[in-house]
């Protein structure tokens, strides 16, 4: 056992923290996600685009960087300990290893190079009102028509579809026997006729995600993933995909770093309140959680380095990565005191505007509110226990 | 012992539960927050008709006599309504400190603008460095003459927008955090030198930053004697601490019984999701602190006229329990109703912000365990 990094993997460290420090928008630094227009959101992915760096878990040969599993977790830890934004999950993290493993040449020559350019947003088209957690439950129906198939149905809770050009979408193309059979994996061009993209505020205020209504929308056949009746296979693949990199240790530890600030800040008697026993056990306690999680992570890519894939082990990751970041938020809101409730949308505010508080209160309650939707998304940690249950303990 | 209502406490209950229920829907309640002004004044002019903000002043003063438990029925009601009209700020803090400590003067002045819905008041007392301690008060009030002269800035003060008095609290002698040296100070909004920074907050209803530059008031200002105006502040933040309690109660109520009638309805994987034992387990603690929180609700408005020792640590022992039974009930109703609980569109997020919010009010549970292990 050991757990020093060797030293070509500092001097990798060393570089990439270089490359960041040079090249990272600079306005964008420490911007709040909920802030971002489409051109932000899009700035460091197309930066990273050029380097080559923009999708280090593919494959080489689809334009990956052929770094090794400490590389690609050093990368993610310098990527998170500065703040970047990082590139939109829904092309590199989740579309991109299904094309390149399920796709034809074709699909691999069109949908990759969009992908990897940031040319291309694409969102994801999976839960429906009545499929949830059950998401095999789906009901958006595609019949095929000559070469297309014409698709009725209604999607949800799909994140940032308001700028997306396209989506990867789960269809119903079969009722005969389990609702698993009978699911094919679609690309959608959001510009078809039929689409109505419709927001939903979330308890935060943000828009964040949407509804998708498809009425009568002609997608031609060429645009099925796979064989028809045979996404499940797939769609299982991608929340694989998904739920690493969930646990997001790296970017806990710079909201734990955050959060002893703000506790250095705020007074209490006129002491810091970081002084304050009560609260500094609990951002010791969340540390040693952080600590914990970090190694099981680590073992999990110390096993995957070996070539064995990341197991249904994996929702351990989800679920306590989560866990921590509800709780990091938690306690920034409550680090700030009675300067948690003011809330002063950013469109509502005029050119006279004062801020209200100290900087580090702003937006608190906010993020607690937003984080809440963590431990229902990408699979429930209900769910989560469940495949853990099933798969791990043999339950 | 007896825990129940008396008849009028109930026919009391059953008012304020069918106004709300006919005229303070979740989407009245929303169109409300989303207005201009932020409140409804013909809402807080039915409360005045139903003798709602009469409730806890004497009947020579033209009140009902009501005392801490009338106020707990209502405070219930109106948390499940949500409703956001400045009943707590105006008739239970600042309308509970005059009728306890004004002069007859005072009351004479003051408390039929409050009956009457003419007047809504905000307890401006807490302070930016202040954080829970209601002891730490760097606005001065320096005796001029007759009266006195207010300094300084009080922050994140409820319903402060909508009101037109003010209780402030200053210091009229001692440092920073002495117990001894405050005053409580009536002071009209429109004053000289009084200015206000309004926002919305989190839970739907308004606050401000209020700065004081030299506001001049006179020695009727003053609620009970100069230097004494801790006792009467803790007392006050005690009795908003029941109120509170009691407002809170009404919310996690509605969320559970929301969250048992979506597990009811909602099916995934051919079947209501509440056949889930695992659901089903959530659903029962959420229950059991329901529970647990009424009894402390009842407890601490049954104490709050005893001594102030006792006073005291029962308000704290209750706010702890209130704040980690709403926030526990709370993430899990959000949790429970999955991508729903999220939506701006569903109560149930709004149920969730104000519990937020009410966990910090009058001090967090952090606070109020060192209260309470301290008493």
């Amino acid at each position: 056992m050991d757990i020093e990094f060797a030293p070509q993997d500092e001097d990798f460290r060393a570089e990439v923290r270089s490359f960041i420090e040079e090249n990272y928008p600079k306005h964008l630094v420490g911007a709040d996600r909920g802030d971002l227009s489409k051109e932000d959101f899009l700035a460091w992915h197309k930066i990273l685009a050029k380097k080559g760096w923009v999708a280090p878990s593919w494959p080489e040969e689809f334009g990956g960087t052929g770094w090794t599993v400490t590389q690609k977790y050093i990368w993610n830890e310098e990527s998170a300990s500065f703040g970047t934004i990082p590139p939109l999950p829904f092309g590199i993290g989740m579309l991109g290893p299904v094309i390149y493993t399920f796709g034809n040449q074709e699909q691999k020559d069109w949908v990759l190079p969009g992908i990897l350019s940031g040319e291309t947003w694409w969102c994801q088209g999976y839960s429906e009102p009545g499929a949830g957690s059950d998401l095999a439950g789906l009901k958006t129906k595609a019949e095929l028509d000559g070469d297309e198939y014409v698709v009725n149905g209604h999607k949800i809770w799909t994140t940032l579809a308001q700028h997306a050009d396209w989506m990867f979408c789960l269809v119903r193309t079969s009722s005969e026997g389990k609702p698993q059979e009978g699911i094919s994996f679609l690309l959608i061009d959001m510009n078809t006729p039929g689409i109505e993209v419709k927001p939903i505020i979330t308890i935060d205020g943000g828009h964040e995600v949407n509804e998708v209504f498809l009425t009568d929308v002609r997608v031609p056949a060429k645009n099925l993933v796979g064989e028809q009746d045979k996404g499940w296979t797939i769609a299982k693949f991608l929340l694989g995909n998904e739920r690493s990199g969930i646990a997001g240790v790296a970017r806990s530890k710079k909201a734990i770093d955050r959060l002893r600030d703000i506790a250095r800040a705020e007074l209490e008697d006129g002491k810091p309140l970081l002084d304050c026993g009560a609260f500094s056990r609990k951002i010791a306690e969340l540390e040693i959680d952080l600590t914990a999680l970090e190694y099981t992570e680590l073992r999990t890519l110390a096993s995957e380095s070996k070539g064995q894939g990341p197991g249904p082990e994996s929702s351990i990751l989800k679920i306590k990565g989560t866990e921590i970041q509800q709780r990091i938020t938690e306690l920034t809101m409550e680090a700030v005191g009675n300067y948690a409730s003011p809330w002063v949308p950013q469109l509502d505010r005029g050119d006279n505007y004062l801020a209200i508080g100290p900087e580090h209160a702003e937006g608190v309650s906010q993020t607690y509110f937003n984080n809440r939707k963590t431990s229902i998304y990408g699979g429930s940690n209900e769910i989560q226990r469940n495949i853990i249950a099933k798969m791990v303990l043999g339950l | 012992m007896d825990f129940s209502f008396t008849e009028e406490q109930t026919l009391l209950r059953n008012m304020v539960q069918s106004f709300v229920q006919d005229n303070y829907d979740f989407d009245s309640r929303m169109k409300i927050v989303h207005s201009d002004e932020g409140m409804s004044h013909e809402i807080w002019g039915q409360f005045a008709e139903l003798g709602l903000l009469a409730a806890p002043f004497s009947e020579e003063m033209g009140g009902l006599d009501g005392g801490p438990i009338e106020t707990m029925v209502i405070m219930e009601e109106l948390g499940r309504g949500l409703v956001v009209e400045p009943y707590l700020p105006t008739v239970v803090l600042c309308g509970g400190i005059l009728n306890r400590h004004g002069s007859d003067a005072q009351k004479e002045a003051h408390l039929a603008g409050i009956i009457g819905g003419e007047d809504i008041w905000a307890l401006a007392y807490s302070e930016p460095q202040s954080r829970f301690n209601p002891a730490d008060v760097l606005t001065s009030a320096k005796a001029d003459g007759d009266g006195y002269v207010l300094n300084g800035t009080k922050a994140v003060v409820a319903a402060a927008p909508w009101a037109n008095k003010l209780i402030v609290s200053a210091r009229i002698s001692g440092d920073q955090r002495d117990s001894d040296g405050l005053g409580l100070f009536i002071v009209e909004k429109s004053a000289d030198g009084v200015s206000t920074q309004d926002y919305p907050t989190v839970d739907g209803n308004r606050a401000s930053e209020v700065t004081l530059e030299n506001v001049a008031v006179g020695a009727d200002a003053l609620v009970g004697a100069a230097g004494n105006g801790l006792a009467l502040l803790e007392e006050a933040l005690d009795h908003g601490i029941g109120a509170v309690c009691a407002e809170a109660i009404g919310h996690m109520k509605c969320l559970n019984d929301a969250t048992v009638e979506y597990c009811k309805t909602r099916k995934q994987f051919g079947v209501p999701i509440g056949s889930f034992q695992v659901l089903q387990h959530r659903m029962v603690d959420m229950f059991m602190e329901y529970e647990q929180s009424v009894s402390m609700t009842y407890m601490v408005n049954m104490k709050l006229s005893e001594g102030e020792a006792e006073r005291k640590k029962a308000a704290a022992g209750a706010k702890v329990q209130i704040g980690k039974s709403g926030r526990f009930v709370g993430q899990e109703a959000v949790q429970l109703h999955g991508g729903m609980g999220m939506t701006e569109e569903l109560n149930v997020g709004h149920y969730f912000k104000r519990l937020t919010v009410i966990d910090t009010q009058f001090g967090n549970v952090d606070h109020h365990l060192k209260r309470f292990a301290a008493a």
